[in-house]
């Protein structure tokens, strides 16, 4: 490999995707706009939620407590219901989305101080909704009962999805759902393009081995990446107070083995395809499992076990539990070592098997 | 070429052929080009032509059959070959989104100039392809003859000794094939041997030897001069007020192989035969038509249609 010819290679590459608006736009446009999106999914703060109220015990304290939370502004109850059947139904056609019901014997379980003395009924379905009752469960309700003696004022009864997930998860899964998107897109097309467009059958009459011409490609590639990477850690931190609490030069080395990782895979369905649509085709087919799969969509504790041996195989997964780890729980590498062995695993073994279809002929 | 035998020829190929599934695309082909030769390849489309010269390059692999290109073994050695030669492909395939210096660029650096060497030999194909005007424009942006006079200098940076040209003319006007067929005999005065490919007659008769190619074999080869001389067959000329019923009889006449209209006459393409004029004139006179027959010298399109017809000269004069 030369380096002479590699560097010929990066510069026209470089200069061919100043020219390109649209990859260019898609660079920086892809991760702002998927996390602008998603961003909504993970806004906590949710406010003015269509909601019904139940007042069993119709007292002056339960009327109190009520005109208190809805002065929180989280709620709107704009239903009285009378009935729990009318919230249920309520719910079940989506006018509200939460309840608020004090049961008759509130001022006894205020006294007593053994059971929540309300109850928030949320639209489970809908995690922003989940989110929003949980903040509201923590919200201290001014009351003159000394609230002290009330172990949790209100009890949140979650109705579709009794599995909570952290909403802050979201950030960390989205790099790597936009690496895998534009990285192994990118690739793929870039290096099928040479093909299609017939520049390839005038490179491979020249000194160019394949090599050169396939890492010379795929290399500024790997800039492109940390720049997406980067592109969505400070919108994540400055739109949505993401936090970042491991040390960043392990989360930019784990970010970067995935990005490697992805282009290895573009790489390979490079191999495959005859055209540009072809490659787009293959690396769609790539995407679903690793979105539905990695744990980014559904948790993984959650899957049927061979759907976990095939998340076992997908990059995704190994980098969603990297970035997690590093991002949220703080850890550093020599804890995750596994995940970024898997990784190292899957570059080695798409490497050998593009290696041996990479040739430089044109049959 | 210093490392090449002088008796050794710039490309010697033994029964080539390569199959594509069930289509032999090149069937047992033999090819021997001398140095500083201009050879042509002349035939129709998918005859083999670009296939061949594929195969040459060390692009495609054979499925049967010896080459040697310049003393090297292809496919075996065609990395050390891709240093000597250059390949202008049929279609356009320097990248359109950059400007024509920065293809040169590019190109030299892949051939491995650099610095002072590089910008020197880039400003030289740029003056003599009269590319200096269009050094900061897109490729893409540049018209047939420009793309080509831009490949043309791509092509020959590195001072190949040996050019692959596939249809280089395909698709530019006639003023800059001329121009390019001068910068073609300009580089093999310079001791480059040339193989081109073309569908043009009178680009073929320019070649110093010609193959003509039909169906994956070599149907002729020789020097334009030669071929046109040992056309196995005779050509007429016949001038009629009705060509078209003129035709129509001819059509019908033995051994007549071929009936084209001319301008304002008609050529015929006969077998070699002592009693075809007469067989014609008796034919003429039957059907009642008024026509003058005359014997033709025979050109290059004659050679080329009796080479590519359906049942070889030889087996129907036989």
């Amino acid at each position: 490999m030369s380096p002479g010819r590699l560097l010929a290679i990066v510069q026209k590459e470089l200069r061919q995707l100043r020219r390109d608006r649209l990859t260019f736009a898609m660079i920086i446009g892809i991760p702002t706009m998927q996390l602008v999106l998603f961003g909504y999914a993970i806004n906590l703060d949710v406010r003015h939620l269509e909601a019904a109220v139940l007042d069993e015990a119709d007292t002056a304290e339960s009327r109190e407590l009520v005109a208190a939370l809805e002065a929180t502004d989280v709620l709107d109850l704009t239903y009285h219901a009378s009935s729990a059947a009318e919230i249920s139904s309520l719910m079940q056609r989506g006018e509200i989305s939460a309840a608020l019901v004090i049961p008759r014997d509130f001022e006894n379980r205020v006294e007593r101080g053994d059971r929540p003395p309300v109850q928030i009924i949320v639209d489970g379905s809908d995690q922003v909704i989940q989110a929003a009752a949980r903040q509201l469960a923590a919200f201290p309700v001014p009351y003159r009962i000394d609230w002290r003696t009330v172990p949790r004022a209100v009890e949140v009864v979650n109705y579709y999805n009794p599995e909570r997930r952290a909403a802050i998860n979201t950030v960390p899964g989205l790099i790597g759902v936009i690496l895998t998107m534009t990285m192994v897109l990118f690739t793929a097309i870039a290096l099928v393009r040479e093909r299609e467009r017939g520049n390839l059958e005038m490179l491979i009459a020249t000194p160019v081995s394949p090599w050169e011409l396939t890492v010379g490609k795929v290399l500024p590639f790997i800039g492109i990446g940390l720049v997406q990477v980067t592109v969505v850690l400070l919108l994540g931190k400055f739109l949505f107070t993401v936090p970042i609490r491991g040390a960043l030069t392990d989360l930019y080395l784990s970010a970067l083995a995935f990005i490697i990782a992805t282009l290895t895979l573009g790489i390979f369905i490079s191999t495959l395809a005859r055209s540009q649509f072809q490659a787009m085709q293959m690396a769609f087919f790539t995407f679903l499992p690793q979105i539905l799969l990695s744990g980014f969509m559904f948790p993984y504790a959650g899957m049927p076990v061979p759907a976990q041996w095939i998340a076992e195989i997908l990059p995704l997964t190994h980098f969603l539990r990297l970035v997690r780890g590093i991002m949220l729980r703080a850890a550093n590498l020599s804890q995750l070592w596994p995940s970024l062995a898997a990784l190292g695993v899957f570059i080695l073994a798409m490497m050998l098997v593009a290696v041996a279809r990479v040739h430089k002929r044109l049959d | 070429m210093a490392d090449a035998p002088a008796a050794e020829p710039a490309i010697r190929a033994r029964s080539l052929s390569k199959h594509f599934g069930a289509v032999r695309a090149v069937d047992g082909l033999d090819l021997d080009v001398s140095h500083g030769e201009v050879y042509g390849f002349l035939g129709p489309n998918g005859s083999g032509k670009s296939t061949t010269i594929r195969m040459l390059c060390g692009l495609l692999l054979p499925t049967e059959g010896e080459i040697r290109v310049l003393g090297l073994r292809i496919p075996e050695e065609s990395e050390r070959l891709k240093r000597r030669i250059g390949y202008m492909t049929q279609r356009f395939s320097l990248y359109e989104d950059l400007s024509v210096r920065e293809n040169l660029a590019f190109l030299a650096a892949i051939h491995g100039l650099g610095g002072r060497q590089a910008r020197a030999r880039i400003d030289e194909v740029i003056e003599r392809y009269w590319l200096r005007d269009l050094t900061r424009q897109l490729a893409g942006t540049l018209s047939g003859g420009q793309k080509q006079r831009l490949s043309l200098a791509g092509t020959v940076l590195h001072k190949p000794d040996l050019l692959f040209l596939d249809e280089p003319t395909s698709a530019v006007d006639p003023q800059s094939r001329r121009e390019f067929w001068d910068s073609l005999f300009e580089l093999a005065d310079q001791g480059t041997t040339l193989l081109v490919s073309t569908h043009y007659m009178d680009e073929a008769e320019r070649c110093t030897r010609l193959a003509i190619l039909d169906h994956g074999r070599i149907a002729a080869d020789g020097s334009p001069r030669a071929l046109q001389g040992e056309l196995p067959g005779r050509t007429w000329l016949v001038d009629a007020a009705d060509l078209g019923a003129v035709r129509q009889t001819l059509a019908r006449v033995p051994h007549v192989l071929s009936v084209a209209q001319i301008g304002g006459s008609l050529r015929i393409l006969s077998e070699d035969r002592d009693d075809t004029e007469a067989a014609i004139e008796h034919a003429l006179r039957a059907a009642g038509v008024a026509a003058e027959l005359r014997r033709a010298t025979p050109n290059l399109e004659d050679v080329f249609v009796a080479a590519t017809l359906d049942r070889p000269l030889a087996q129907a004069a036989a």
